[in-house]
Formats: C-alpha cells, sequence, structure tokens
C-alpha cells in the first residue's frame, strides 16, 4: 500500500523539512504537496531510487517556490536566504544525504512549555504521520478542535522560538523523560478503545527512539514494557469479555513481539538502566513466565515504589504480596492508600476481601469499582464478579 | 536572537515594600548581565489606578486591572537564542528571589515607522 510507505516516510521528511524551513507549519504543507505529487506519479513512473530523498526535495523546492512566489512572505525569504544551507550553492539533488532530524522534532513536540494534551497531538501528527482527523478521532474531540489545538501549539513554538534541536547533557534526562512519558500516553490511550490504533503508534515511534538514542537504556525499557503489555492484546479479550491474566489462552500471546521485548530489556539493562519504565518492563516479563516468581515481582514492585512514589504500584505490591504472604497481609498494605477513585484499588480490595470470606465488605468493593468502570467489558467483568459472592442473607 | 519578556509576579506576603527593599544582590548581578537589555521594577499593586473606557468616558479605577493577591512585580528583558534560554535564566531568577512566578513571553518585534 502507497499509503504504507508514506506513513514510514513522513516523519523524516517533515523533521528535515522543519530543520530546513525553520517553520512547521510551512514544512507540513510542503510535505504534503510532495507526497501528493509522489502518489499522482509513482504508481505511473515507479518509485524513485531514493523516496525520501525524492520526498525531501520536491517538497523543499515547492516551499521555495511558494516562498519566493508570495510577496507577502518577504521576510520569511529573507530568513530564508539567511538559512546556514546556502540554496545557491547546494543543488538540488535528491540522492544527497540529509540529515536526519526525527529526534530534534520529538523534543519540539514535547516541550515542556506546550500543553500535554497539544504534546500528544503534535508527536501523532508530525512524527506518527496520522492526519488530524485521525488524532481527533483517537481523542474523541471534534476535528475543529484538534485542528485549533495544533494550530495554537504550533504557533507557540515559532513565537516563542521553543527550539528545533536535542537539549543540552543538562536538561536532556528530564526532556527525555517528558518524551517517554508523551509515548507512553499515546499507548494506554490505545488501550481502552481500538479506534485508531493508538498502542500500535506508540510502538512505531519508541522503535524510532530507540534507534536514534541506542544508548538511552529508559527509551529500550519502554519499548520493552509497551511490547510486553501489546502481546498479550488478543488474549484480554474472549468473545469481548475481559479476560484475567492466569486464565488467558498463551497460544494468543504474540511470540514475535515477546522476543523483540525480551531483546530490549536485555539492551536496557546492559546500559545499566534502572528506571521505571525499565523495571515495568521487567515485572511484566515475570509475568508472562510459569510459574510466576512472585518474590521477585514483589522485590521490583517495591523498587518501583522507591522510584515513582506511587500508590498506584503499591496496589500491584499488595497482589505480588497476596500470592506470597496471603490477602491479610495485601489488605493491610492497602489501608489508606489515597485512591477511592481508582478502579484497580477497588477491584483488588474486592478481591482479597472475597478470599478471606469477607463477602459483605467485598460486595461494596466490588460496587464501587463498577461505578468507576469506564468500558463495557470493565463493567460486565465486575458484574460476573458480584454476582459470584454468595447473595445477601435475606432480610438484612 | 530573540528577546523575552519575563514579567515577575509577587505575592502581596512575600514582597513586603517592594519599593523600599534592597535588591538581592544576586539578582543584581543578573540584571547586569549583556543578555539583559532592560528592566524595572513596579510599586505595590495597592499604587496602581487603572484607566479604562466604558460608554466612550474614561473611567479610573483605583488599584490593578487584574484584582489577585499576586501582582507583577517587575518586567525584565532578555535576549536569548530561543525559548530554552530565556526559561533557564527564568529560573535562575526565581531560585534567588520570592516571586511566585515569572512569566515567559517572546516580544513581539516591530520596527516602529512613525511619524
Amino acid at each position: 500500500m502507497l499509503e504504507d510507505v508514506f506513513r514510514d516516510h513522513w516523519g523524516r521528511v517533515l523533521a528535515t523539512l522543519v530543520g530546513f524551513l525553520g517553520d512547521i507549519e510551512l514544512a507540513e504543507d510542503a510535505a504534503q504537496e510532495a507526497f501528493a505529487l509522489a502518489a499522482e506519479r509513482w504508481p505511473r513512473d515507479g518509485q524513485p531510487a531514493n523516496p525520501t530523498g525524492w520526498l525531501i526535495t520536491t517538497a523543499r523546492n515547492r516551499a521555495i517556490d511558494r516562498i519566493r512566489r508570495e510577496r507577502t512572505l518577504l521576510a520569511k525569504t529573507e530568513q530564508l536566504e539567511r538559512e546556514r544551507r546556502d540554496l545557491s550553492q547546494e543543488p538540488m539533488d535528491e540522492t544527497a544525504a540529509f540529515p536526519d532530524e526525527r529526534l530534534e522534532l520529538i523534543f519540539t513536540c514535547c516541550h515542556p512549555a506546550l500543553a500535554l494534551e497539544a504534546q500528544v497531538g503534535l508527536t501523532l501528527r508530525t512524527l506518527g504521520g496520522l492526519s488530524t482527523e485521525e488524532v481527533a478521532r483517537a481523542f474523541l474531540v471534534p476535528f475543529e478542535t484538534m485542528s485549533k489545538r495544533l494550530a495554537r501549539a504550533k504557533h507557540k513554538i515559532r513565537d516563542a522560538n521553543i527550539p528545533f534541536a536535542v537539549p543540552p547533557e543538562h536538561v536532556l534526562p528530564e526532556r527525555l523523560d517528558a518524551v517517554l512519558a508523551v509515548v507512553y500516553l499515546i499507548f494506554n490511550e490505545g488501550w481502552g478503545g481500538g479506534r485508531v490504533d493508538l498502542a500500535a503508534e506508540a510502538i512505531r515511534l519508541a522503535r524510532s527512539l530507540v534507534e536514534l538514542m541506542p544508548d538511552e537504556a529508559e527509551a529500550a525499557g519502554l519499548l520493552a514494557l509497551m511490547l510486553l503489555n501489546d502481546s498479550r492484546r488478543t488474549a484480554r479479550f474472549r468473545g469481548g469479555e475481559l479476560v484475567l491474566l492466569d486464565e488467558q489462552d498463551r497460544s494468543l500471546w504474540d511470540e514475535a513481539q515477546i522476543a523483540e521485548a525480551r531483546q530490549m530489556l536485555e539492551r536496557s539493562l546492559a546500559l545499566r538502566g534502572a528506571g521505571p519504565y525499565l523495571v515495568q518492563a521487567a515485572i511484566a516479563d515475570l509475568h508472562t513466565q510459569e510459574p510466576r516468581d512472585w518474590d521477585q515481582i514483589a522485590v521490583l514492585y517495591r523498587r518501583l515504589e522507591a522510584l515513582t512514589g506511587s500508590p498506584i504500584v503499591t496496589v500491584n505490591r499488595a497482589v505480588a504480596l497476596a500470592e506470597i504472604e496471603g490477602p491479610a497481609a495485601a489488605l493491610a498494605l492497602l489501608d489508606d492508600l489515597p485512591l477511592d477513585s481508582y478502579l484497580y484499588f477497588h477491584s483488588t480490595r474486592a478481591d482479597f476481601l472475597r478470599r478471606l470470606g469477607r463477602d459483605e465488605e467485598a460486595r461494596a468493593a466490588y460496587a464501587r469499582a463498577r461505578q468507576l468502570a469506564e468500558t463495557e467489558p470493565e463493567r460486565r467483568f465486575l458484574e460476573s464478579r458480584l454476582n459470584d459472592l454468595t447473595p445477601p442473607a435475606a432480610g438484612c | 536572537m530573540v528577546k523575552y519578556a519575563l514579567l515577575a509576579y509577587s505575592s502581596g506576603e512575600a514582597s513586603g515594600e517592594p519599593g523600599a527593599r534592597d535588591m538581592h544582590p544576586g539578582i543584581a548581578a543578573v540584571l547586569d548581565r549583556p543578555d539583559v537589555s532592560g528592566w524595572l521594577r513596579l510599586q505595590p499593586a495597592e499604587s496602581a489606578t487603572t484607566v479604562r473606557l466604558e460608554a466612550r468616558r474614561t473611567l479610573l479605577t483605583d488599584g490593578p486591572f487584574v484584582d489577585s493577591k499576586e501582582f507583577l512585580g517587575g518586567l525584565i528583558v532578555v535576549e536569548a537564542d530561543n525559548l530554552d534560554g530565556a526559561l533557564a535564566l527564568a529560573a535562575e531568577l526565581q531560585e534567588l528571589d520570592l516571586t511566585v512566578a515569572i512569566e515567559v513571553r517572546p516580544v513581539l518585534e516591530q520596527v516602529h515607522r512613525g511619524a
């Protein structure tokens, strides 16, 4: 499919154009023109030997023509003339080696001066190559809303001069964290719906990051984590019903994804990684093994707790502890966690209470979880758990 | 190079009387740097008068335009390569003084072609 070919090239082509033109909107328009031209010519004349080079060169020439034509853009022409790469001296040769500036573009799009939702949308649009309609559909917002959000972000990048650069060493760790957070957010957004395959988009973005920053342990860790979670995607549902890990049909797990994830895990460990994505990936990997090493899982959750300070991690550690020391000890761990609006806090508590034979309390906890459920399968799953409990004594 | 305005907001309690207060020596040193092209400290918000037009008549009100706990305490114009440069300077200033927040905004550069 030509469309797939385009998707593969989009981020790369756009990034180079942004580097050259210094403006995302201009670059986007130019890239779109070049891709439209390709759609017309490639099926007829065949794909050029260097498709990326062809697209970049074509887009660049179009952009320059247009800038020269539009007299109102005089100021921009002047700016262009001042560019470090002098146009008159550099022939428009599509076989030239173009710098890969996707990394610069990622850091621009995920700059913390932009609102998080704009970072996410912009990343999907510019690097993922999703259309504005697709991005809007993925986040269930009207096209106009998304279109305005993206335009506003692009204008801020231009007007405030948000740098198109890989951040310097001293801020790199926090900026990379921001990038990884955006990718992971895209992935998690993709788990519920299936409107647009955002999980696949996130994995694709993470693969690029690993390719572009091969020495970053957390990039590899994040990719491993997402691959492992995604490998069980088909097994998580049976006839539209949610299936828990223990009851999943393992033959439905994606072995290729698991293998790639293990490779990434090893790579991250070899880079002396110890960050939260790697730890989560290691936990996810332990969960795919049979019998499960609950002691090791609990140890890793404790490490994750220390890294993130998140009470949600404590809930997960409680699940591991329940397997080692029993539900009573695990239940005690959940006391006083500030998670009243968190579904899994209540469903986990409910499960412990059920195992302890405290059905009345379990029922209340399942009911609270059901209130918080956002998807139908979740709701039905909790419903069935409620029904499995002994019915309340009559007259109570 | 791009010009940015750093709008420094203070809270009433933290600032005391900024007009009378001495400037933190660290801040004075930053303001002397070549990348700072100008700065102003403002008297407390109570001293402000707001002018506006209502029903085509000029109306004066006592106090700042935006009435809030925080007030604009001063403004600094800096030149930086990009937003990150301006943000770094803002962060540096904020560590030195008790401003509650610094808003960083690019300056709209216009050539004045008036009479």
